[in-house]
């Protein structure tokens, strides 16, 4: 929390904490990130790796991975993004609810890497927003808990009512029409 | 393949000729002859599995595109290369070998969708790597390494955020090792460094 939130003294003010809605409001969302681990390439297994014992990513409060972009506020792409994926990597970022963050993992996902190619995307940042770049062919999992550190951070600076804002028309995709939907009840 | 395999296989098939190999028994055959060939190899020469099917593009020369086909015989352990070229160099073709062996019906579809060679009677003959609307057949020498802008597969993405398949900007590269010496100083480096996406290839 920020400094200033920290001014509390038990025998002046009681059992009340006077702080703004911004500080709790991101204290708690960037304390539970639940990633949605988009791996498509070797960045993926060093992704793992953060997720396992040795590297316990959960020592930060990020350990809740889900593989349901419904569950998921945090998007880290580990890989390589061909054109063929791109689609789908982009349908899973908008099936995930606001506010939601991406961290591009991995040279490839940042800039396309060493494929210079006619099949890879040039950087993932060209289909879907990206908040955090980690270097490295693949990243170590401490690049990335670094990463995932400076996403908190950035959780923390943020305006929380940011994300709730309804997006404009243009940004916002159709929604998709689900089974059984639009039927009398 | 025995030296003996090779002498009775050249022996029944007079269509068949001698290729240069640096490694595995191989030999040239045309076209319309390579069911035949192919199913001898299976049921009386003991070649049972279909290692690789891939394809080489000559560029100028004619014939352009050669087929060419890895043969293992898993008894005998022995490899042998056939080579098909093709007759027609505009829209080459080869007969299907997904009959003889299942292995060949994705290695068929790889080969059609990187060189764009059509393989007569293959039961699904679709894009395997590419998708299915891409225009290109990517390996053929013609198709430049950096790849040719097109409409990005999904059009409602492409809509939303302005994204195209693009020539990938090389930035002096491609990347290539110098050469010789220890590797620590040969890793594959662009050749022309002074200019980037950003900053503008110098001209002369």
């Amino acid at each position: 929390m920020d400094q200033k939130t920290l001014a509390y003294d038990s025998k002046v003010e009681g059992e009340v904490i006077v702080t703004q809605a911004d500080a709790v409001i991101n204290w708690i969302r960037k304390h539970s990130v639940w990633p949605m681990p988009m791996g498509l390439a070797c960045c993926a297994i060093e992704l793992m790796a953060a997720g396992g014992s040795r590297f316990d990513i959960s020592r930060f409060g990020m350990e809740v991975m889900r593989f349901s972009p419904r569950q998921a506020d945090c998007m880290i792409v580990a890989g390589t993004v061909t054109y063929k994926m791109a689609e789908v990597v982009r349908r899973i970022y908008e099936q995930m609810g606001d506010p939601k963050w991406v961290v591009a993992m991995g040279a490839c996902a940042s800039t396309g890497g060493m494929y210079r190619s006619y099949a890879t995307m040039q950087g993932v940042d060209r289909i879907i927003p990206v908040d955090v770049y980690v270097s490295g062919c693949p990243p170590r999992p401490e690049a990335l808990l670094d990463a995932m550190i400076k996403l908190q951070d950035k959780i923390g600076r943020e305006s929380a009512v940011r994300n709730l804002t309804a997006p404009t028309a243009s940004k916002r995709a159709a929604v998709p029409v689900l089974a059984g939907s639009g039927k009398e009840r | 393949m025995t030296a003996s395999d090779l002498a009775l296989l050249n022996e029944r098939f007079e269509y068949l000729t001698a290729r240069d190999s640096a490694d595995h028994s191989a030999v040239n055959c045309p076209a319309d002859k390579l069911i035949e060939l192919c199913t001898a190899l299976r049921d009386e020469f003991g070649y049972d599995m279909l290692i690789d099917v891939t394809a080489v593009d000559w560029d100028a020369q004619s014939p352009r595109f050669t087929g060419i086909y890895h043969f293992l015989s898993t008894a005998k352990h022995e490899y042998l290369r056939v080579a098909v070229d093709c007759p027609d160099d505009i829209h080459p073709a080869l007969p299907s070998l997904c009959a003889l062996y299942a292995a060949a019906n994705w290695h068929e579809r790889e080969t059609y969708d990187l060189m764009g060679i059509r393989y007569e009677g293959h039961p699904n003959l679709r894009r395997i790597l590419m998708w299915d609307e891409y225009p290109y057949h990517p390996l053929r020498k013609d198709f430049p390494l950096a790849g040719i802008e097109v409409p990005l597969p999904a059009a409602d993405v492409a809509e939303q955020t302005g994204a195209a398949v693009i020539a990938a900007p090389m930035m002096g590269g491609p990347f290539v090792s110098s050469g010789d010496g220890p590797m620590s100083q040969t890793e594959p480096r662009a050749r022309d460094e002074s200019w980037t996406e950003k900053k503008e290839k110098p001209t002369d």
